[in-house]
């Protein structure tokens, strides 16, 4: 049988995983590792209780609010030192120390310096995600057109003209490409952020989780949190870049 | 109606990797009156797009003196490949170089053949349509000095005559000072007023020879090669040039 249709496709090697899943659980019999069916009823009676869409919910608002910060000043300063050599220059030592801190580092750092407070956990995810977001930018800025910047200046284009017609849609699969490795990314800081220092959000859940030894619970959270991402990658980032290329 | 006098004495490059600078304009002197249709004929890599820059404001790293029109200058500028912005309809290409009514948009785009392609994006359409709409973009500015540096160069024949025809007809009917360059001689003659040959290495002027066949007879391809002839006899030092 020939499988043509991707969809179909997807959804066969779904189920397959499945199975594979229950037939390993019905042969370990194991609490450490519970069927799909088991961790279904607890993400269903989670939801229910409203546990899970609290914590949840507590997540997605971090997971917001340090993305668009970092991503912002992340254009910003990458834009800026792809067009200013000198500026590159100089901040690029900064630039080098700051990928190589480890996340727990400035994790760690902020809750000792600020507290363990709102502001001190969105700091450290900022902090973490910042560099990677300014050196995609920069490549992206660095390989600008030439010949159509000069073009923008022979015609007198205004610097925010330029920006929104010249510069950015040349960028744009740099911004894709830093929002997407930029949300994997946060997803994983996060949850270390809110284990260590939040008394809410899906990294406290996990670690409580952990403590009581409740793989069920984990899993089922897990599988919130995949149903999540997928729904923000086909929701917003598929018609985003779909928009985005049009013109070819 | 303002003069446009160019006097550039010194357009060098330094080369990085051995500290050498090399002299590519050297005390070059050009002048345009009223609506004047000047074409620039010389080597390719003569410098002629050196000069270009430096007109358009691009290149300020030079010496000389040059007098536009205005203070703040309105320049069109038709560079050699179409410098479209991709992910921009043709329409968008246009009216992003000025604020522009509508209506002129539609009357340029008709005078152009483009009215079907109003809302095409640049790379569904043939390289002679991008030039249009580069020729279309640069005088819908209403420049003071429009630069065309060889715009017809990779067309074939017909398509760059064609271009050329819808070039002089909007240049008939809004006339502006124009320089084009260009190496081909007899493209030079059937548009220009005056042709300025270039030496080059560095570029400088050789000679100014005004075209005075009238423009109703410039599409006669024999007048066209007659004037090259004599061209040639009266001046026979533009041979070295071609």
């Amino acid at each position: 049988m020939q499988l043509k249709h991707p969809a179909l496709q997807a959804s066969l090697s779904l189920v397959l995983f499945i199975l594979l899943w229950q037939g390993l659980a019905n042969l370990l019999n194991n609490p450490t590792l519970p069927t799909p069916w088991a961790v279904l009823t607890i993400l269903l009676d989670e939801i229910n209780s409203g546990q899970l869409t609290h914590h949840l919910s507590a997540t997605m608002s971090r997971l917001a609010f340090s993305f668009c910060i970092s991503m912002f000043l992340g254009c910003a300063i990458g834009i800026s030192l792809g067009l200013n050599k000198a500026l590159d220059n100089f901040f690029d030592t900064w630039l080098l120390i700051f990928l190589n801190i480890p996340a727990l580092v400035t994790i760690i750092l902020c809750y000792v310096w600020f507290g363990l407070t709102e502001t001190a956990a969105i700091l450290a995810v900022v902090i973490n995600k910042l560099p990677n977001v300014i050196v995609t930018l920069r490549e992206g800025t660095r390989a600008l057109d030439k010949d159509l910047l000069a073009m923008a200046k022979c015609y007198r284009f205004t610097r925010l003209k330029t920006l929104q017609h010249v510069i950015l849609p040349q960028l744009h699969p740099f911004i894709m490409a830093a929002t997407r490795s930029g949300l994997a990314l946060i997803w994983k800081i996060i949850l270390v952020v809110e284990m260590l220092g939040r008394s809410d959000g899906m990294g406290y859940q996990l670690h409580l989780f952990f403590q009581l030894f409740d793989v069920a619970s984990i899993l089922a959270y897990t599988v919130a949190f995949i149903v999540v991402i997928q729904a923000i990658e086909f929701l917003i980032l598929k018609p985003l870049d779909k928009r985005a290329i049009r013109w070819r | 109606m303002n003069d446009i006098n160019i006097q550039i004495d010194d357009k060098s490059y330094l080369n990085t990797s051995d500290n050498t600078s090399k002299q590519v304009i050297k005390n070059l002197s050009l002048s345009l009156k009223n609506n004047e249709f000047v074409c620039l004929v010389g080597h390719s890599g003569c410098g002629k797009t050196s000069l270009l820059n430096i007109l358009a404001g691009l290149d300020l790293d030079f010496t000389g003196n040059i007098t536009l029109a205005a203070t703040q200058p309105k320049i069109g500028y038709i560079f050699q490949t179409p410098h479209l912005l991709p992910w921009r309809t043709v329409a968008e290409n246009i009216s992003l170089a000025t604020s522009c009514s509508t209506e002129t948009l539609d009357s340029l785009l008709n005078s152009m053949g483009l009215t079907q392609e109003r809302n095409s994006f640049p790379a569904q359409l043939s390289l002679g349509m991008s030039r249009r709409i580069a020729i279309a973009r640069a005088f819908v500015t209403d420049p003071d000095l429009l630069l065309m540096d060889e715009p017809f160069v990779s067309l074939d024949s017909p398509t760059a005559r064609t271009v050329r025809q819808l070039l002089l007809n909007l240049w008939n009917k809004k006339p502006h000072k124009v320089l084009f360059v260009t190496h081909d001689l007899r493209e030079a003659i059937s548009l220009a007023d005056k042709l300025i040959f270039l030496d080059s290495k560095p570029m400088t002027v050789l000679k100014e020879i005004p075209v005075n066949i009238p423009r109703e007879e410039r599409d006669n391809e024999l007048k066209i090669e007659q004037f090259k002839q004599q061209l040639f006899i009266d001046y026979p030092e533009i041979h070295t040039l071609l």
